[in-house]
């Protein structure tokens, strides 16, 4: 298993101009190692649909590449999400989840089928383009600068140890991240 | 006897591109049914479809931040199923966003004993959702308001179906 804060230094290394959609843990940590704030959406009030938030920058933008951070507790709050982004298939669309089998955020009680639960596997079963796993940090390094540029829709699971995440959440809320990235984009 | 005056799907869908609306993010419900082929076949009309309810504002919240022009159709039950949603983006993050929401059970003429008519406008009111009825073509002005309402709030606005397009 891997520490989540590694994995993040080393997508922020990886990272170029990708959108990236964070929450709960991801949104937490994300803003201690990003170098492209204005890219950056923390979804903090609206659990589990940070998939279903990625999803919709990746159809308005198909342009550019967009990485949700997702957490295992969070897309099992929106499980159908890997179908509807398998049926619209955005290229662009790559679906990291941080599986440690826990709710971090609310004290570490266990998710649903801790350790069960095949994420790769639903994401693969339900049609996304390719699925990858990986609980050796110098693997995924290698890996992300050919996964960044692969067609999507991608799912990666990453193991990440239990209550790897321990900043407060982010002053710089959803309202203004989706702001600013609108005004990115010229709107 | 008069017939009744119908809502059509060519009069919503003229409506929603004289707005300029991009996408329809929508899940198939037994008010907004026969809008399904009509979209479906739009070249300027993008449908997404999605597996329910609660993503739809989170998709749409996407879809504007990278400046397209989104409606979201549910039906009632579907609305009460993505609460979360629409208080943490629509109403939290102040979204401009129109939602056409099939209003099941609904009854012009007198009460209904169906609850996901009855609690609608209550719940609607209770988060602040300005909110109107549609039954036909006649009250198509009504999305247009409605429209340009959620742009000037900015914020979440309603419009209920009232009855079953013809297609």
């Amino acid at each position: 298993m891997m520490d989540g804060n590694e994995v993040l230094r080393v997508l922020a290394l990886a990272r170029t101009d990708e959108v990236v959609v964070t929450t709960m843990s991801t949104a937490r940590e994300w803003p201690r190692f990003s170098r492209r704030e204005a890219l950056d959406v923390p979804l903090l009030g609206c659990m589990g649909k940070a998939s279903s938030l990625g999803l919709g920058i990746a159809l308005a933008r198909p342009e550019r590449r967009v990485l949700v951070l997702d957490g295992d507790g969070s897309l099992l709050m929106n499980l159908g999400s890997l179908a509807t982004v398998a049926g619209l298939a955005p290229g662009n669309f790559v679906h990291f989840v941080f599986e440690n089998g826990t709710y971090d955020t609310t004290g570490g009680q266990p998710i649903p089928a801790a350790g069960v639960v095949d994420f790769a596997g639903l994401a693969l079963e339900a049609g996304y383009r390719a699925a990858y796993e990986f609980d050796d940090l110098d693997e995924l390094q290698a890996a992300l600068p050919t996964i960044l540029g692969e067609e999507g829709p991608i799912l990666v699971d990453v193991k990440v140890e239990p209550g790897w995440s321990h900043s407060p959440f982010p002053r710089r809320g959803t309202a203004q991240a989706l702001a600013e990235l609108s005004a990115y984009f010229g709107f | 006897m008069a017939l009744e005056p119908a809502l059509t799907t060519r009069g919503m869908l003229d409506t929603l591109r004289e707005l300029g609306v991009t996408h329809v993010v929508w899940l198939p419900d037994s008010e907004s049914g026969f809008l399904y082929r009509a979209l479906a076949e739009s070249p300027d009309l993008h449908l997404v479809p999605i597996a329910r309810e609660g993503e739809a504002v989170a998709i749409a919240a996407g879809l504007l931040a990278g400046g397209k022009r989104p409606v979201v159709i549910v039906q009632s039950t579907g609305f009460y199923e993505s609460g979360d949603s629409l208080r943490g983006l629509a109403i939290d993050c102040r979204l401009p966003l129109l939602l056409l929401i099939g209003y099941r059970g609904y009854n012009p003429h007198g009460p209904t004993n169906d609850s996901a008519a009855r609690f609608l406008e209550p719940v609607l009111k209770a988060w602040e959702l300005p909110t109107s009825v549609l039954l036909s073509d006649a009250d198509l002005h009504l999305v247009q308001r409605a429209y340009h309402q959620a742009r000037q709030r900015p914020g979440p606005v309603a419009v209920l179906l009232g009855r079953e397009y013809q297609a």
